[in-house]
């Protein structure tokens, strides 16, 4: 299952047609203790780069933004209760939401984990 | 900081902004006659500072101010009697000077002092989260309106024909910006409100319910039907509250279910003020919710030596932090006449809130039975608390002008508050509180029936 990132930290793992979407742990440990998120309902249409989730940390408020367009089939409902998952399982169970893709050539502009590693070192 | 005025090309472009022509077409709600367009009557170009004092002294004493008469003014701004020792512990350098704090946690005595006020209001709306104070009760209101909208995103809101009319208009001022579709309908005189006809008109498309608690006519209605239908429809329930007296003898809206209880705080500490500065009130029942809330909050917590303390918390919601994606462009809130309500709150206690409730619906009970004895005199409703509608013969606005002339103040008619018709220009709001006397009550009737006669 290939595994995409963002430039703006989001990562993207696409398997068939459904992509789920967190941010990443360089993102988490930017942010600090995440004390809130808010994840997008399902049924909800994203277009790419708009606004899709908010994540509250004690520092910052921040928008997550839809890395590609789709329409979302399941928010983290664990995330509610227990924000912290994004700081202890940011790639893992610290998960935003899922959706299913709607145009698969978005994917192409979105860097490797190679790549990614060597975005973050160049911030 | 420099200060220069505005020229005439700044002003020429704001009022095209705003389509005025010009700014005294922005005063086009004030009477003609009304205008002063020369000097004031009477007071020559130049004299002496003592002998304008004395002048403006004899016109202001033409005035019938509320302490002068029997007063039985109401609709949404109330006069009680406020202890002197809460305008003198205001006065306090520390409170006076200081008002919502920048620096917060430094000014830990205007931190517990707004906890303290959240308390108040949380435990008297019957809700677990109240915020440090909102504007007045009708930007309260919208606020309460903008917040369902985040909640459940939905832009339709139904307002009770109950709800104060000032407080639509700004629910229609602030909605034509949020895009809400506001519905709402003038009240008929009945005894009956209209929670069932919501009840009815609730979907899925509603995002608030909007109902006042005692009404614009005074009168009260269980709302926890109301509250289970919007619910079952997803909406929430906004209960108003503008004389929140009331509560200390009527259930709170938060323990009927309403979702947002908000109001004006006017009526404990503040004064009638030439209607303002007031006090915006805002609570939340479900604490799920308190990310969506506007406004300033504080919050308990305990120092780093354990010592209990007290911080603004949740700040990532306000304009300061979040911007454009604020809950609100509030960044303020009413600190001195917040401290004033708390201080008059906490002076009376919970038992002397009851009392002083019960003193209010006793005098208003003698006051309804005795006004229902002139003849071609009826009363409205069926239940009130300290405001009660007449129902008079002919013009109600004529008769107060009438009562005014015979020193009394004698209610606020509702052709005042609602100009077209529907036999409402019958109708007399008379709002009875413990500044009123039985003699009052009595000069009222009898000034009533000879002007009827």
């Amino acid at each position: 299952m290939p595994r995409y990132f963002s430039e703006e930290h989001e990562w993207i793992d696409v398997d068939g047609q459904t992509a789920t979407i967190g941010i990443t742990d360089y993102a988490q440990s930017q942010l600090g203790d995440i004390v809130f998120v808010e994840v997008p309902a399902a049924g909800t249409r994203l277009a790419k780069g708009k606004e899709a989730a908010v994540v509250e940390s004690v520092k910052a408020a921040s928008d997550v933004f839809a890395p590609v367009s789709g329409t979302v089939t399941e928010g983290n409902a664990a995330l509610e209760d227990e924000p912290a998952l994004v700081n202890t399982s940011p790639e893992g169970d610290g998960w935003f939401f899922k959706l299913t893709i709607s145009n698969a050539g978005e994917l192409d502009g979105l860097m490797d984990e190679a790549k990614y590693k060597t975005f973050c070192e160049s911030l | 900081m420099r200060y220069l005025p505005l020229t005439d090309a700044d002003r020429a472009a704001m009022l095209d902004v705003i389509g005025a022509k010009s700014i005294d077409e922005l005063f086009a709600g004030v009477p003609r006659e009304h205008y002063l367009t020369g000097p004031i009557e009477g007071l020559p170009r130049h004299a002496s500072e003592m002998a304008v004092e004395r002048h403006m002294a004899r016109l202001a004493a033409k005035n019938l101010s509320a302490g002068e008469a029997p007063f039985f003014l109401g609709a949404g701004a109330y006069r009680h009697h406020i202890p002197a020792s809460v305008d003198h512990l205001i006065q306090r350098g520390e409170f006076l000077t200081s008002y919502t704090p920048y620096q917060p946690e430094i000014a830990q005595g205007t931190l517990q002092m707004l906890f303290e006020f959240q308390t108040q209001v949380a435990r008297l709306f019957g809700c677990a989260v109240a915020n440090a104070s909102m504007y007045d009760g009708s930007t309260a209101c919208w606020e309460a309106i903008a917040m369902a909208g985040r909640v459940t995103k939905r832009s339709k809101v139904l307002l009770s024909s109950g709800l104060h009319p000032h407080y639509v208009s700004t629910a229609r001022t602030m909605g034509r910006f949020n895009g809400d579709t506001v519905e709402y309908t003038e009240p008929k005189l009945t005894a009956e409100m209209d929670f069932a006809a919501l009840a009815d008109a609730v979907d899925g498309e509603t995002g608030s319910v909007v109902v006042q608690y005692p009404d614009i006519l005074g009168r009260i209605a269980d709302m926890t039907a109301l509250a289970e239908a919007c619910h079952a429809a997803g909406a929430l329930l906004v209960a108003v509250v503008t004389e929140p007296v009331a509560l200390g003898a009527l259930k709170s809206p938060g323990e009927m279910g309403a979702d947002i209880v908000v109001g004006e705080g006017q009526a404990l500490g503040v004064g009638l003020q030439f209607g303002g500065p007031y006090l915006g009130l805002f609570a939340i029942r479900d604490p799920k919710h308190v990310r969506q809330m506007p406004g300033r909050l504080c919050g308990e917590t305990v120092d780093a030596e354990g010592k209990r303390s007290f911080v603004l918390t949740l700040s990532t919601r306000e304009q300061h932090i979040r911007r454009e994606k604020a809950t609100s462009n509030i960044c303020t809130n009413s600190g001195l006449c917040a401290l004033a309500f708390s201080i008059h709150l906490t002076l009376l206690g919970e038992k002397g809130l009851r009392a002083l409730a019960a003193e209010n619906h006793r005098l208003a009970c003698l006051a309804a039975d005795r006004l229902a004895q002139v003849p071609g005199v009826g009363v409205l409703n069926a239940s009130f608390f300290n405001e009660f509608t007449l129902i008079v013969p002919g013009d109600a606005r004529q008769l107060v002008r009438d009562l005014a002339d015979k020193g009394i103040l004698a209610g606020v008619s509702l052709g005042r508050l609602y100009p077209d018709g529907d036999r409402r220009e019958n109708g007399l709001i008379v709002a009875v509180t413990e500044t009123v006397t039985e003699e009052d009550i009595e000069a009222l009737a009898s000034t009533l029936e000879e002007a009827l006669a």
